[in-house]
């Protein structure tokens, strides 16, 4: 069943003297429980495109739907409840409150939709479980290491169930082996919970781990790729190939 | 290219410099305001004794402004070296570009001077319009005439500030030149990066710290303000100590001890924005618990100084009227000195034949008068006035009336020479039966224990007649005039028994006939007791026919005008020094609480952007902004005002002797400034601060 649904949508940066089209035209359709990674070199498009679905950012022109809704529509009070009830957003830099401990942290998306703490505290309990952080609970994000800040930030993003999870860099600021132990976490969510996830990368690592990648140069839909029955080792080959005709700097990509 | 970058960068900063200039010209105008009184009050016509009042005040507030231009310089200190923190990372750029060390120097200098040449304009500037308007005030406290009073700038006081503030600004200019010079290319770039790690306190050692500092406070509280008269010197500076002490370690561990509460009633802590708008505010008092401490203190000293300046001054008035009734008494007696000048007895006088001998007939100068006497029995002396009831009445003064007990003779005084005088004090007249007596008193502690024997229905025995009480408890009122509450008891006896008495002490009480300054002030040379004088002569003359070396006699005479004029000194004085340290000391902590809160919205801004992305209401975010400011204003305050709540009691016990009556009135103008300074601080910071976070919404 399609969830998000992008119809030919463009953004613009500058005046019309020295005009930027960050998107240049772009639909995509996602369906329910999809892993999907966005792929494309640094000023590709893709983080605005990130921007623009989670209503940071709005578009020049075009329509994105989200189960029916037009979120290009929604405007002050509507787009914080969007935001609040249907996505959930892990940053590259993990964007966590530094006053605030990793428990609170995580309930912090919940106690905004102003739940009971009953609630709170089971779903608070049942994610930490999946994410493999029950033990970092009562720390503060700087005695944490990197990987345990993403996956705390990463319980936040999902603790409210959202609709769909956004993911800007999500491994940017990880190293290799923090970075593995958080894609299988994205793939359990994705497999267990049904998860849908949508998440920008430039690293072909990190895409090797979705189900489908799409590929995106100069504001534009590229090419995309789905994973199918391919081993995990496979795709990334696959993924390999598709970057080096993209002819996006190689080393950025590996 | 040095000034545009200088010009550039003021305005860029302008945000978070916005404060610390407006602190400064508010800083440089109440300062010229105050030293500009000196000037003022040399315009003002008013008598010889109160121009050596004004003297007085003026060298006593040119010292305070060396108090109050140190407690200035720390702020500006202060507040430079806290707006050069924020820009590490513009320096760092500097030195990176290639500018050297002495040339960023140069800089800041130029940033400085062109910073405080213009707060010292525009601070000077609104001093002068604000020394207009309190002008009125200064006149309106001396009680001079407006009408001949003209627009003034007083130029020793501008030459004051300018040395004071130059001063300061050198200071802050060798601050900064230090610090850049010290500061290495890395430490500067690593600035930006908040590195300050969040100190993470056990609560359960919080929560002790907070008993132990509370029971402490509580401890000396009790002794200040319940044992205040076992207190000495060395003993209360370790009362304000353990104050201070206790007010720091209450900072220290308010915000544990408030999660641990929060722990404990979770629905609260984990509702909206409750867990992030607490952690925010702890974070804030964890990392500023000295500054927390002074500025309670400070606040705390302002509000006991305002508070009681403002309770002398509107008790003052009150207390007069009330203790000094009539315009005009003179006292005289001749006596039997005996030990020690203890009177042994009195000699009957003449007083009317003495008047008209002096040639003075009192009624060319008053409208009435009274011409009354009081009496005195040696048997009503301690032991005989108190009698059975001494030693209860000892057991009682265990407690606190100190003193309330000295007694050497009861003065007496008759029920017709009573009404005479209520008469011309305008007080209700009294009627006295043949066997009864009643008593006058204004002082507490002496209050005591007179209703003690009134309510148990005492007799007292005065020539030879046994009277029984006509009340329960003791009338408020007076027989002398004085400037303060000083009549530690008087007993009105019927006229039959007041009559035995051949002598006694005479009183001549009266009410000007006229108005006219001038006129009073020439009946009152011409009445005064200084010599020479035609009573006094008079008297001695009296004196002369007995010729006996143990015969003393006493003659003075007190007027209305001359306590209103000491009055007057006072007023002005404790008004003065109120408003300055409080106004001065106020403008400092709400500085710093601003200062620090805005610099906190500025680091924030990200983590409010946070808060959007995952959804956060606009209303609640603002809400919780809202609670954080005004906490952190409220924190500091609060504790001030319990602070004060006892050292006020402290204060007034002090203050009795001026009669608290006005406390009501005190408060209120003391809660309507703070309100207005510190209150105005907080609506600027919270202003601020909200466009601050609100800026970077798309």
């Amino acid at each position: 069943m399609e969830l998000l649904k992008i119809d030919h949508i463009e953004k613009y940066y500058g005046s019309r003297s020295s005009l930027t089209k960050a998107i240049d035209d772009i639909s995509l359709s996602i369906a329910e429980g999809e892993f999907t990674a966005i792929m494309g070199a640094s000023g590709s498009g893709k983080t605005t495109l990130l921007n623009v679905i989670s209503t940071i950012d709005r578009v020049t022109a075009g329509h994105i739907f989200l189960e029916k809704t037009d979120i290009t529509e929604l405007k002050g009070k509507e787009l914080n409840k969007f935001r609040r009830d249907k996505l959930g957003f892990i940053f590259q830099d993990f964007n966590l409150l530094d006053t605030l401990t990793a428990y609170e942290n995580i309930a912090l998306a919940l106690t905004i939709k102003r739940l009971g703490f009953k609630e709170i505290d089971e779903a608070v309990n049942r994610v930490v479980a999946q994410l493999e952080i029950t033990d970092v609970l009562q720390k503060y994000p700087y005695q944490m290491s990197g990987g345990q800040k993403q996956r705390v930030a990463s319980a936040r993003a999902i603790v409210t169930s959202p609709k769909l999870v956004l993911a800007d860099e999500p491994t940017g600021a990880l190293d290799s082996k923090s970075a593995k132990l958080l894609l299988e976490r994205f793939s359990f969510l994705n497999r267990e919970n049904k998860a849908t996830i949508l998440m920008v990368t430039h690293d072909s690592f990190t895409a090797s781990y979705a189900r489908r990648v799409v590929f995106i140069k100069d504001g534009k839909v590229f090419s995309e790729l789905s994973r199918g029955d391919n081993t995990r080792k496979q795709f990334f080959d696959r993924i390999i190939d598709v970057v080096t005709l993209l002819g996006g700097d190689v080393s950025d990509a590996l | 290219m040095l000034f545009k970058l200088t010009v550039s960068n003021i305005k860029k900063s302008l945000r978070d410099y916005a404060v610390y200039f407006f602190t400064l010209i508010i800083g440089v105008s109440i300062f010229y305001v105050f030293n500009a009184i000196e000037s003022q009050t040399a315009y003002l016509n008013v008598s010889r004794d109160t121009r050596e009042v004004i003297k007085i005040i003026n060298k006593i507030l040119s010292g305070v402004s060396v108090f109050v231009a140190v407690v200035l310089g720390l702020l500006i200190v202060y507040a430079s070296r806290f707006l050069m923190k924020r820009r590490n990372r513009e320096f760092a750029l500097y030195l990176t570009l290639g500018m050297s060390k002495s040339r960023i120097s140069l800089l800041l200098l130029t940033e400085t001077v062109m910073i405080g040449a213009g707060s010292l304009v525009a601070g000077l500037l609104i001093g002068a319009g604000l020394s207009q308007v309190s002008s009125a005030l200064v006149a309106s406290l001396f009680e001079a005439d407006m009408s001949e009073y003209h627009f003034n700038i007083s130029q020793s006081a501008i030459v004051k500030t300018l040395i004071y503030f130059g001063i300061m600004y050198l200071v802050v200019m060798l601050f900064n030149t230090v610090m850049i010079g010290r500061r290495k290319l890395i430490d500067l770039m690593n600035a930006g990066k908040r590195s300050e790690e969040l100190k993470v306190k056990n609560p359960v050692v919080c929560v002790i710290m907070f008993m132990i500092a509370a029971a402490a406070l509580g401890f000396a509280y009790y002794m200040v303000g319940w044992r205040t008269t076992e207190l000495e010197e060395s003993t209360f500076f370790t009362y304000i100590a353990i104050g201070c002490v206790s007010t720091f370690l209450i900072f220290r561990s308010v915000s544990g001890l408030m999660l641990r509460i929060f722990m404990s009633a979770k629905s609260v802590y984990y509702k909206g924005l409750g867990s992030f708008t607490f952690r925010q505010l702890s974070s804030k008092v964890n990392t500023m618990v000295f500054s927390m401490t002074l500025i309670c203190l400070m606040l705390f000293v302002t509000i006991c100084a305002l508070c009681s300046a403002f309770t002398i001054r509107n008790s003052l008035n009150r207390v007069l009227n009330e203790c000094c009734p009539a315009d005009y008494q003179a006292v005289m007696s001749m006596y039997y000195n005996g030990e020690e000048y203890m009177v042994l007895d009195y000699i009957p006088l003449d007083d009317e034949k003495i008047y008209e001998e002096a040639g003075i007939d009192p009624e060319d100068y008053f409208e009435e008068y009274a011409l009354t006497r009081a009496v005195y029995d040696s048997s009503l002396n301690y032991e005989g006035f108190y009698g059975e009831y001494l030693d209860e009445l000892l057991a009682l003064d265990d407690d606190d009336s100190d003193g309330g007990l000295d007694l050497q003779e009861e003065p007496l005084i008759s029920i017709t020479d009573y009404n005479k005088l209520m008469e011309i004090y305008g007080r209700e007249k009294e009627t006295l039966g043949e066997n009864e007596y009643f008593e006058l008193c204004n002082v507490k502690k002496s209050e005591v224990p007179r209703n003690y024997m009134l309510k148990k229905g005492k007799e007292i025995t005065a020539f030879g007649v046994t009277l029984k009480p006509k009340y329960d408890e003791c009338i408020n009122g007076v027989i002398e005039l004085f400037d303060s509450y000083n009549n530690v008891g008087v007993t009105v006896v019927p006229d039959s028994v007041a009559a035995k008495a051949e002598a006694g002490v005479y009183y001549l009480t009266g009410n000007f006939n006229t108005d006219d300054k001038q006129k009073i002030s020439s009946y009152i040379q011409k009445l005064s007791s200084e010599a020479p004088n035609p009573v006094l002569s008079a008297l001695n003359k009296e004196y002369e026919k007995y010729d006996d070396q143990s015969i003393g006699f006493t003659y003075y005479a007190v007027t209305k005008r001359q306590f209103g004029e000491a009055n007057i000194g006072i007023k002005a004085l404790v008004t003065f020094l109120g408003l300055y340290v409080g106004v001065v000391f106020l403008i400092t902590s709400g500085a710093v609480l601003a200062l620090r809160s805005l610099s906190d919205a500025s680091d924030s801004i990200g983590r409010y952007e946070m808060l959007r992305k995952i959804g956060a209401d606009e209303r609640d975010i603002d809400h919780s902004l809202f609670l954080q400011t005004v906490m952190f204003f409220a924190l500091p305050l609060l504790l001030a005002i319990f602070h004060s709540l006892f050292g006020m009691k402290f204060a007034y016990f002090f203050l009795g002797m001026y009669g608290v009556t006005a406390i009501i009135p005190s408060i209120l103008m003391t809660g309507g400034i703070i309100l207005f300074i510190f209150g105005g601080y907080f609506l600027i910071t919270y202003i601020c601060s909200r466009l601050i976070i609100k800026s970077e919404i798309r």
